[in-house]
């Protein structure tokens, strides 16, 4: 699926994706406290010629640095009206959130946006899930049967109305022609006790099913789906739109071995500036927390734009990881991406254009219209 | 209507209006060609800065989280199919800067770390406007679409929402409050949970979203004395019935030991709006031929009937026999109150065979219009009525069509309403807590201010 032109998306979760960020740039932390924050980041982004922006999130805090965090998804529907051609990716987590209403949030997301609307698939053990949400929250092996099933049933939500489900037919009266609404009829994978007060008392470590009825009650959004983004190895092959692999600094334009699905590297970016080189600036992030996801390019403007153009064909896109937010974004945004753009390296999104019309991936048939059944 | 004289024992209080969009009931009328799409953002826009130019309170979102059924099948002749409130208002938020933005939310089939979590974000992105509206739908037939299905007793259902409500105002009391805070957990056990929450979200200007409660029953009622800030009523048409309520209500607030006045009043209502009283009388003719079509006055019908009425005849007679149900109102996801089927039937009978009415002709009859029809003026003489005699704060306005619905009452009746000085001529405050003068959340009052007995645990 790669072309020759390269995708970028940004990260625009707080004040940058190092776990230190907020201590270098404790302003962002601040704004992360209102709208302002966001605001300015999607805008940056968006008129930056980005693709899609993604916005980390977590129930609960994470271990360490502040706790201050607005919801993701709400964070992006507020960005909604004043962006036009950005993709808005906000991250949420399969196991904490009810199915029915991640289905609803992100069907109501992606209505609010005409189409942009995308759902990075969050993955890994929430720690604090369990006593916060007072039921079992999966993890290792059946948090990712559980990935698997949510990601199965918000997709059937999706399609629990079929595209021209409002027929407003006077003659009538009917204002839905009810044939074309479809329960999903759910039942998830596990053991023991699904439904009930039960589950509150369900031990650590068992997976308890669920089922879900349907249908939604969003009708089916403008790309049919939401386009669904996850990590390698988190959801099984087929399951997501776009898979995120992580980049090898060995090989950094190596092919990655995905099939079934647009690839986009994800690059934790650190740059030079006039005041520091980026190695400095990376080396004291580094010494006030340790970052676990790996150092990614470390290194001038003009070296990332090389690498970026070396990546074209070989990965659909690119998702940059602003090691500090209002540091390397700005830098991203006024020389690198123009670079790319003279050359034709990068598309221009489209006012108006779905985020699937953008990355070229197709709008999905609907489960329900396609099998002919009808309830 | 009465000619009973009321006192104003309030002569100064002020008329607050919100609007209710939009009810997934047969007074949405969806098959006019001035009806905009349900789903499309800009009709949202349009209304919520309508809204605001007509300096409203509120902008409200209503939820039901499983589609309305009749005869076991999805309910089809009614608007259906709604985006999800928090998201959408988070929406609204960017394009509006002083309304209030309510979201309907259930307790049951919601946990409170989310929730609260959602409801503060929104608040603190829109500047301190967001509401929250109570509510506690607690049936199995709902929750098959939620993990812990049809848990929950149904005379447990404000027990879950006290202990649901405590949760969110102690994260929210114990939210961070610089960037760089850590808080500790909120613990909170009780009959329905047993939580402990890191809060993430930050106070917004307002404190806390401000608590709205819909729901009737005496249960309902005592929560709302406890808990709310503002009670979404079904009684707003009546004068009578609307003193009554509010006096019952003011009751149960001073005793759940708060002042009578922490708790406001707004009931949902629909205005027809005329510029000569006849002409409000023609239009409301009209709307009420919209709202009850062929197909639901035999809908209607059935549901008093309690089977499948949909192949009779709507402009002929009743059916002869009595209905197979008891009681109506246990149609899924139906409005209806719970009453005696025969009851009704019989007196429908009757009125139909004394007044030589058809099927359609009676249901439009019998459908109560729950509002105020009249010239701008009438309507603004009567909402002052309401609101000086204490029977009410004003109210959230449900328009029969939107995008335009709001329209007349913004250009014609506020400013009736203004120049009887009933209604403000610009927002002073930004915050929803202050469009409505309402005193802090309960939980963060200082001590010798009135506050609630109630603290979370
Ligand atoms: C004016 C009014 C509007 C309501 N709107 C909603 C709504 O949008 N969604 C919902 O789930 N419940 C709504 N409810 C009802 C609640 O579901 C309420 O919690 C339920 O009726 C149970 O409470 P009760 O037994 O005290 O009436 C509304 C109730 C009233 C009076």
């Amino acid at each position: 699926m790669p072309t020759d032109q390269l995708h970028v998306g940004i990260e625009v979760d707080g004040a940058g994706a190092h776990p230190a960020a907020w201590r270098i740039d404790p302003d962002a932390a601040r704004d992360a406290l209102g709208g302002a924050g966001i605001r300015r980041a999607v805008a940056a982004a968006e008129n930056g010629g980005a693709t899609f922006v993604t916005i980390d999130d977590s129930l609960t805090p994470p271990a360490t640095g502040p706790a201050t965090r607005l919801d993701a998804v709400v964070r992006a529907a507020f960005v909604a009206p004043t962006t036009s051609r950005l993709g808005l990716v906000p991250l949420v987590h399969p196991a904490t959130v009810e199915p029915f209403h991640l289905a609803s949030q992100l069907g109501g997301l992606d209505h609010a946006t005409a189409g942009r609307a995308g759902w990075l698939v969050g993955a890994g053990p929430v720690p604090g899930a369990r006593r916060a949400l007072d039921r079992p929250v999966a993890e290792g092996a059946d948090l990712l049967a559980e990935t698997a099933d949510v990601i199965e049933v918000v997709r059937a939500l999706w399609d629990s109305w079929e595209d021209d489900a409002v027929i407003r037919d006077t003659a009538t009266g009917r204002y839905i022609d009810r044939d074309r609404l479809h329960a999903v009829d759910f039942v998830s994978g596990g053991t023991g006790a699904t439904a009930g007060p039960a589950l509150r008392t369900v031990p650590d470590g068992v997976r308890a099913p669920f089922s879900v009825k349907g249908p939604s009650i969003v009708p089916r959004s403008p790309q049919g789906h939401a386009v669904v983004f996850a990590r390698e190895g988190t959801v099984p092959a087929g399951a997501a739109d776009v898979v995120l692999v992580g980049f090898n600094a060995d090989r950094p334009t190596a092919a990655p071995d995905v099939t079934g699905a647009a690839t986009v590297l994800d690059l934790p970016v650190t740059l030079d500036t006039p005041a520091a080189t980026a190695a400095q600036r990376r080396a004291d992030l580094d010494g006030l927390a340790s970052d676990g996801a790996g150092a990614g390019f470390v290194g001038s403007a003009g070296d990332l734009v090389e690498l970026l153009r070396g990546l074209r064909g070989v990965v659909t896109g690119v998702r940059i990881l602003p090691s500090v937010l209002w540091t390397d974004l700005p830098i991203v945004v006024r020389d690198v991406l123009p670079a790319l753009r003279v050359d034709r390296a990068v598309p221009i999104p489209r006012p108006g254009a779905t985020l699937r019309d953008t990355l070229g991936l197709g709008r999905p048939a609907n489960l329900f219209a396609a099998s002919g059944s009808t309830r | 209507m009465t000619d009973r004289q009321y006192d104003f024992p309030r002569p100064d209080a002020q008329v607050h209006f919100g609007v209710f969009f939009q009810g997934v009931n047969h007074h949405t009328i969806w098959s006019d060609p001035a009806s905009g799409s349900q789903l499309d953002f800009e009709t949202f826009r349009q209304v919520i800065q309508t809204a605001e130019r007509g300096l409203f309170d509120a902008f409200f979102l209503g939820e039901g989280l499983r589609l309305r059924e009749s005869h076991g099948r999805i309910h089809d002749l009614d608007v259906v199919g709604r985006p999800d409130a928090i998201t959408q208002l988070a929406a609204l938020a960017a394009v509006t800067s002083r309304i209030g933005l309510v979201a309907t939310q259930n307790v049951t089939y919601n946990d409170p770390a989310d929730l609260a979590r959602r409801l503060a974000s929104l608040d603190a992105l829109s500047g301190g406007r967001a509401a929250w509206n109570i509510v506690t739908t607690d049936n199995a037939w709902t929750g098959a679409n939620f993990r812990r299905g049809g848990w929950l007793d149904h005379e447990q259902r404000y027990e879950r929402a006290a202990e649901f409500v405590q949760t969110a105002q102690a994260v929210w009391d114990g939210g961070p409050q610089g960037p760089a805070d850590r808080p500790e957990a909120v613990r909170v056990s009780g009959s329905t949970l047993d939580v402990s929450v890191v809060p993430t979200t930050p106070r917004s200007p307002q404190q806390h979203p401000v608590l709205f409660q819909a729901g009737d029953s005496p249960a309902g009622r005592d929560f709302a004395a406890r808990y709310a800030e503002v009670i979404f009523s079904a009684h707003g048409s009546d004068l009578d019935d609307a003193l009554a309520f509010a006096q019952d209500i003011r009751t149960r607030t001073i005793a759940a030991g708060r002042p009578a006045d922490d708790l406001k009043i707004l009931p949902g209502t629909g205005f027809v709006i005329g510029d000569t009283p006849k002409e409000a009388e023609e239009k409301a003719r009209w709307v009420k031929e919209q709202q009850v079509t062929p197909a639901t006055a035999l809908s209607l019908l059935g549901q008093v009937w309690g089977e499948d009425l949909s192949t009779y005849d709507p402009d002929g007679p009743l059916p002869a026999h009595d209905p197979v149900i008891d009681t109506i109102g246990e149609t899924r996801g139906s409005p209806r109150r719970r009453q005696a089927a025969g009851d009704i039937a019989r007196q429908w009978r009757a009125r139909a065979e004394a007044e030589h009415l058809s099927i359609r002709q009676l249901v439009i009859a019998e459908d109560r219009s729950r509002g105020f029809v009249g010239t701008p003026a009438a309507v603004a003489e009567r909402l002052i009525e309401f609101v000086r005699s204490g029977a009410t704060d004003g109210c959230n306005i449900s328009p029969w069509i939107v995008p335009s619905g709001l329209d007349d009452i913004v250009d014609k009746v506020v400013p009736e309403l203004q120049s009887r000085g009933a209604y403000r001529t610009e927002y002073t405050g930004t915050t929803l807590r202050e469009h409505l003068g309402l005193r802090p959340p309960v939980t963060r009052r200082d001590a010798g201010e009135p506050a609630a007995a109630v603290v979370a645990r």
